[in-house]
């Protein structure tokens, strides 16, 4: 694809794409029509494909998500736009008891290859409900596979692979990144799973997904300047999660430091923090350490930096890490 | 007779169903309640009478200009960048002002986020309301200090949160009542589906109120429904009324109505104030995109202001003096919000520790201790 991209658009494209490509598949969502969405990623669709392919449904999360497993078995390929990561909960209990769990009840009878997009995570200055990160439920929950892109080429090869895929995604959009520029190849280069170092190092591995990737390489930018050199790995995937290469680069470095905006406990690091300490035990010069948002509801916007790992948050983990 | 026209007739006599609770068809024309046309002219509905007296009518037209000023304030505080975001309730103040003013004292109100005028009915400070839109709080003002309930952003949810307090009520035996306020998206939630249920199996004395503004940030309210909203009520058994929005002699006394029923012992009642959004969904929103301006030009002609005006104009209620005086304090009240908003301070981030638990929590406090040292450490950095 020509020039550069913003994620926003690169996910505009990739719907288009995947529209263009499969009649059976459907977009449906609160204000995604006309609206083209509250974060306009669906700009044009429903003008170019019809208000029977990009869908406005009624005002109710549930009932969008239900009946989009419904479609998924009658032969649809459903992508759901869920309008700010606050307001899934309401079709939770469709996503964890239902969605997830319906190929294995069918024994395999059935697939759900249905994807739900979600913008998540803060940084954008928003009242309650439009800021969290609520990665760790879903990936938590089996059945399911939780990506989440951090720049454009992965925003639109991504999400065309989620929707491509026979098994329910959740596509997590860093949506404080969705104007953020990048070219977008001409393949995607990975699977749907894998992680991908974006900077290498030798000192420390910065483990990230989303919106923390960009902060990470900012750390590790200005960690050279201090003559630390460190690796970032854009985990790309929550689950399944590509632990070979995050083996393979802590090994490397001997000390690994998971960030993430959501809440430190029995959040994605405590897992990783988990698996890199059985796999790479000998390997390791430091425990492998957590940066993220703290044990308390996100805070108000006013003070929604502090809450959010910032460049310096990051440099103090990194230093207490090579402390040891 | 034939078999055919005895079919016919079995339906039409349709019975045990009373004629009020039949559903008519999506094609019949819906009843609106009004008793202030929107040229001002004073109608009666043997219904809905209502006693009012000049005083009182030039207190509604106070509530609902200052309602509209606050509102105009908060607009443009978010242009200036002082507030975050902004819900204008532009269009909807009658229907928030008459239902706000039917409530007692000991009622209670559940609103979403656009209920400012039913706030200042309450006597919530209008600055209390600018707090979360301003990003200093998430609502912050005590909800039983005024029985007003936190705004609540997540949509629908509230009215289950009403129903539950209106269990209560029954339980404690008085004689209050309850609001719950939602729009017409909101209709499509399964909570407010619920939250029907609820208050009709337990007869709970509680008012939904619903202002179908005709939208839903870009849907119309034909993508949430096929009948006119107020017939859902028939399906739970209980009574609807579709109440001219604008109109807030109407409002007024349907709420008061409604909540009399409630609290009688009769259960619920939903009520569809018919309104229109004048303004954007919020500052974010740009209508532009989805909704034609001759459609927002039509509802000008039927703003809930210039009517009430031109009813006390036209009865010789109201003289130049008291016009004056409530531009004034318009004024007064802009002033007062403008510099309220502009002085209030940036919260301490280790607000984000308090309160999470009502009792101590380890974490919470291991969290905020180390949260303190991290800051200290950048003493006279930037962070001081
Ligand atoms: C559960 C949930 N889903 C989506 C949203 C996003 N959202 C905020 S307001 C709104 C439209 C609400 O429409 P309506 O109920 O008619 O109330 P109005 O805004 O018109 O007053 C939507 C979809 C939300 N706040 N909560
Ligand atoms: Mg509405």
């Amino acid at each position: 694809m020509a020039g550069q991209l913003s994620i926003a658009k690169a996910l505009n494209e990739a719907l288009r794409k995947s529209l263009e490509n499969d009649p059976k598949t459907l977009l449906m969502g609160e204000d995604i029509g006309k609206l083209g969405g509250v974060f306009r990623i669906t700009d044009g669709l429903q003008k170019d494909f019809g208000d029977d392919r990009v869908i406005d449904t009624p005002l109710a999360e549930s009932g969008i998500m239900g009946t989009a497993i419904g479609l998924a078995l009658r032969g649809y390929r459903p992508v759901v736009e869920i309008q700010f990561d606050g307001f899934v909960y309401p079709a939770f209990d469709q996503i964890v008891s239902q969605l997830a769990k319906m190929h294995s009840r069918a024994l395999g009878h059935v697939k759900m290859p249905v994807t739900v997009r979600i913008p998540y995570a803060g940084g954008i200055g928003a009242v309650e409900h439009h800021s969290e990160s609520h990665e760790a439920y879903f990936a938590h929950t089996a059945g399911l596979r939780v990506v989440s892109p951090s720049n454009a080429h992965d925003a639109y090869w991504m999400l065309r692979q989620a929707i491509e895929s026979d098994d329910p995604v959740i596509f997590l959009e860093p949506k404080r990144r969705y104007w953020d520029k990048g070219e977008v190849g001409d393949s995607a280069g990975l699977s749907l799973h894998e992680a991908r170092v974006v900077r290498q190092g030798a000192d420390a591995t910065l483990i990230a997904y989303g919106p923390m990737v960009k902060v990470c390489l900012e750390a590790a930018a200005a960690a050279e300047e201090d003559g630390r050199s460190l690796e970032v790995v854009d985990l790309r995937s929550l689950s399944p999660v590509d632990f070979d290469a995050l083996e393979q680069s802590v090994k490397r470095t001997g000390r690994g430091i998971v960030v993430h905006e959501a809440p430190v406990f029995m959040g994605m690091g405590a897992e990783l923090a988990a698996r890199l300490t059985e796999r790479c035990f000998y390997h390791l010069e430091a425990p492998v350490l957590r940066v993220g948002g703290y044990h308390a509801p996100y805070p108000p916007s006013r003070v929604e930096e502090a809450f959010l790992p910032d460049l310096d948050r990051v440099l103090d983990a990194v230093d207490r890490a090579l402390a040891f | 007779m034939t078999v055919k026209s005895t079919a016919r007739a079995r339906k039409k006599a349709a019975p045990g169903v009373p004629d009020n609770l039949r559903n008519k068809g999506k094609d019949a024309q819906p009843e609106l309640v009004q008793l202030l046309t929107p040229e001002g002219e004073r109608v009666e509905n043997p219904e809905f009478p209502l006693v009012i007296t000049p005083e009182e009518l030039r207190a509604l037209y106070r509530d609902l200009v200052l309602v509209r000023r606050f509102d105009a304030e908060a607009t443009s505080l978010q242009r200036q960048g002082e507030l975050g975001l902004w819900a204008s309730l532009l269009g909807q103040e009658a229907a928030q002002v008459g239902s706000g003013r039917a409530m007692r004292p000991g009622d209670y109100a559940f609103p979403t986020y656009r209920e400012h005028g039913v706030a200042w009915c309450r006597d919530v400070d209008p600055l209390n309301l600018l707090g979360m839109f301003r990003g200093v709080n998430h609502g912050g003002w005590d909800p039983n200090e005024k029985n007003f309930h936190l705004y609540t952003i997540v949509i629908g949810a509230q009215t289950l949160h009403a129903t539950g307090y209106a269990m209560g009520i029954t339980k404690d035996g008085t004689d209050d009542a309850v609001i719950a306020y939602f729009g017409d998206g909101a209709s499509s939630q399964g909570d407010v589906s619920e939250a029907f249920t609820f208050a009709s199996v337990y007869n709970s004395p509680v008012v939904f109120f619903c202002q179908n503004n005709q939208w839903a940030i870009s849907e119309p309210t034909t993508v949430q429904t096929r009948i006119p909203l107020y017939r859902r009520a028939l399906g739970f058994g209980f009574p609807g009324v579709r109440v001219d929005g604008n109109d807030v002699l109407a409002c007024l006394a349907v709420t008061r109505w409604a909540l009399d029923h409630a609290r009688s012992g009769n259960g619920p009642v939903l009520i569809e104030a018919f309104t229109y959004r004048m303004g954007a969904h919020t500052t974010s929103d740009d209508p532009t995109r989805y909704r034609p301006t001759e459609e927002t030009e039509a509802w000008k002609a039927k703003d809930p202001i210039t009517r009430l005006k031109a009813y006390l104009d036209r009865e010789g209620l109201a003289d130049e003096a008291f016009f004056a005086g409530i531009e004034a304090e318009s004024e007064e009240l802009g002033l007062r919000v403008r510099e309220g908003v502009r002085s209030m301070p940036d919260p301490d981030p280790t607000l984000i520790f308090d309160h999470v638990y009502a009792e101590p929590h380890a974490l919470v406090e291991e969290e905020r201790a180390e949260y303190e040292a991290y800051a200290a450490s950048f003493e006279g950095g930037e962070n001081n």
